[in-house]
């Protein structure tokens, strides 16, 4: 396959960025998205420019390191991550173009590169939960009902990748703080800190300067692990509900 | 607690959903009650009167009338900081489009705040046209609302305005109802389907309900 592609290209997170046109020739069909921007960084490499900074790491779907809008959508085409994305989902002589995520919370770094710590920082908002360290607890110490198991473990699903982010017209976080809030909320190893969890997740949410959700629903569509969106309404609840009983304390 | 609510997005979005709620139950008995523009001047003066007169004789003449104005006000008011403030932070937090754009992405979003404009236009635009007379293209009569409305209506800008403003309902009240149930935590997966039917049925209803009342006086059914 024969590609053009037009590719973000910004020198530092100050710098103005723009887009770049490369061709790339000898594309098989089998090669993931990644693997061809391999291709294309070993001939810029050998003319002696700058390869393309992007974020990978397990290239198995399963990391949440990888990213990139590709023709306009987080991930591309298919439901699935950037790694796991294959060239046969594009057809030889395509014009591909590549974007970074866009959201003024997660600033571009370098290229296709951009800074995700806003999540690491709403993930260490909800703090901790109280459940014992050390050996494995007996796994029935704790029942949980199979609805529930089910529940958390759809939610748990999310590898904060961003996509939920990049893919709304607000640059929200909703999806995401919600899948981590369900996750931990339905369960009772997190039900000791189920009211400041929520509360404060959402609380850094806003302080990070992610937007608000207006329902377009384009978070639950880009997301790569199918967390619905039915998940924000769960935690608007868990924010209601949380809200009204601190009140009360 | 109000604090809290007004200082969180997530809360300040549940302002939105109960003022949304409180007009909308609003519009639903204001639209039945303009229907009876079908019955003649006498059934829809007399209702207009009666009015103001609801809850005596406990209630002074108006008071109801008064009580009802100043929820609604204060409903319109939170309503629209409210969607100020988000819609300002929305677009904040997305400072930089996408070269390769998709349209998709924000119709919904435009449709509530460029309808919501249009919506807040209309409001004041109303009040000053059938409820002072201020804007009124014919001759204005207080305690007169039927020849009111069909003077209004006698005039081709009259017709316009209101029926776009009530198209702009339909389509705000429909992704609005909706989004007002996910924000207030009661959609669910197994509830999605009836609160979207619902959501439209209601846009539909309030829309063809409210539109009829120019289209009676343009077709001269009610004259
Ligand atoms: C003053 C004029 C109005 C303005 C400026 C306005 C604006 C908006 C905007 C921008 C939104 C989306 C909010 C967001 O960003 O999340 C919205 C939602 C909504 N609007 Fe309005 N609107 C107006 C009048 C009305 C009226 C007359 C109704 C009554 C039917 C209504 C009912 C709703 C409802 C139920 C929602 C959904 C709230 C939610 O998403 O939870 N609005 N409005
Ligand atoms: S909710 Fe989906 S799109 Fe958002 S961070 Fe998690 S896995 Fe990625
Ligand atoms: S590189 Fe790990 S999910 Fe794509």
């Amino acid at each position: 396959m024969k590609l053009t592609l037009r590719v973000w290209r910004q020198r530092n997170a100050d710098a103005p960025g723009a887009m770049s046109t490369y061709d790339v020739d000898g594309i098989s069909s089998d090669m993931s998205f990644l693997e061809m921007l391999d291709v294309l960084n070993e001939q810029l490499i050998l003319s002696g420019e700058d390869p393309v900074a992007f974020d990978h790491d397990c290239r198995e779907g399963i990391c949440g390191a990888c990213s990139l809008v590709i023709n306009g959508d987080a991930h591309g085409p298919e439901r699935t991550t950037t790694c796991q994305l294959h060239m046969r989902s594009f057809r030889d002589g395509d014009t591909i173009d590549i974007e970074p995520w866009r959201a003024a919370a997660f600033p571009v770094i370098k290229d296709l590169v951009v800074d995700r710590s806003a999540f690491d920082r709403i993930i260490q908002a909800g703090g901790y939960v109280t459940a014992p360290t050390g050996s494995a607890p007996e796994a029935h110490a704790t029942p949980v009902p199979k609805a529930d198991a089910d529940f958390a473990f759809e939610h748990a699903e999310c590898i904060g990748c961003g996509a939920c982010v990049a893919a709304c017209p607000n640059g929200a976080a909703m999806l995401f703080t919600s899948a981590k809030v369900n996750h931990l909320n339905v369960l009772p190893q997190g039900a000791p800190e189920r009211e400041t969890r929520v509360l404060d997740m959402v609380a850094q949410m806003d302080a990070e300067g992610f937007g608000g959700c207006t329902l377009t629903g384009e978070c639950a569509t880009a997301c790569p692990k199918g967390i619905p969106l039915v998940s924000i309404t769960g935690m608007n609840k868990e924010w209601l509900r949380a809200a009204r009983r601190v009140a009360k304390r | 607690m109000a604090r809290t609510m007004w200082d969180s997005s997530v809360g300040k979005k549940t302002v939105m959903a109960v003022s949304g709620l409180i007009m909308l139950a609003y519009l639903v008995v204001h639209m039945i009650g303009n229907l009876k523009i079908y019955f003649g001047a006498g059934e829809f003066n007399h209702y207009a009167h009666w009015l103001r007169t609801i809850g005596e004789p406990f209630m002074h003449y108006e008071w109801t009338l008064w009580l009802i104005r100043i929820v609604l006000v204060v409903a319109v008011a939170a309503h629209a900081t409210s969607a100020y403030q988000l819609s300002r932070r929305d677009i904040k937090a997305r400072p930089s489009a996408y070269v390769h754009a998709k349209p998709r992405a924000s119709y919904a979003t435009r449709t509530m705040r460029w309808g919501g404009i249009i919506l807040g236009l209309f409001v004041v635009w109303h009040v000053l046209d059938l409820t002072t007379g201020t804007v009124h293209p014919g001759r204005f009569e207080h305690g007169h609302p039927y020849q009111n409305v069909v003077g209004d209506f006698s005039h081709w800008y009259s017709n316009v305005i209101y029926i776009v403003a009530m198209l702009a309902l339909g389509l705000h009240v429909r992704h609005g109802f909706w989004s007002a149930a996910q924000t207030l935590g009661v959609g669910s997966r197994t509830r999605d389907r009836a609160l979207k039917t619902l959501a439209n049925v209601l846009a539909l209803l309030l829309t063809a309900g409210f539109i009829a009342v120019p289209v009676g006086v343009m077709t001269g059914v009610v004259s």
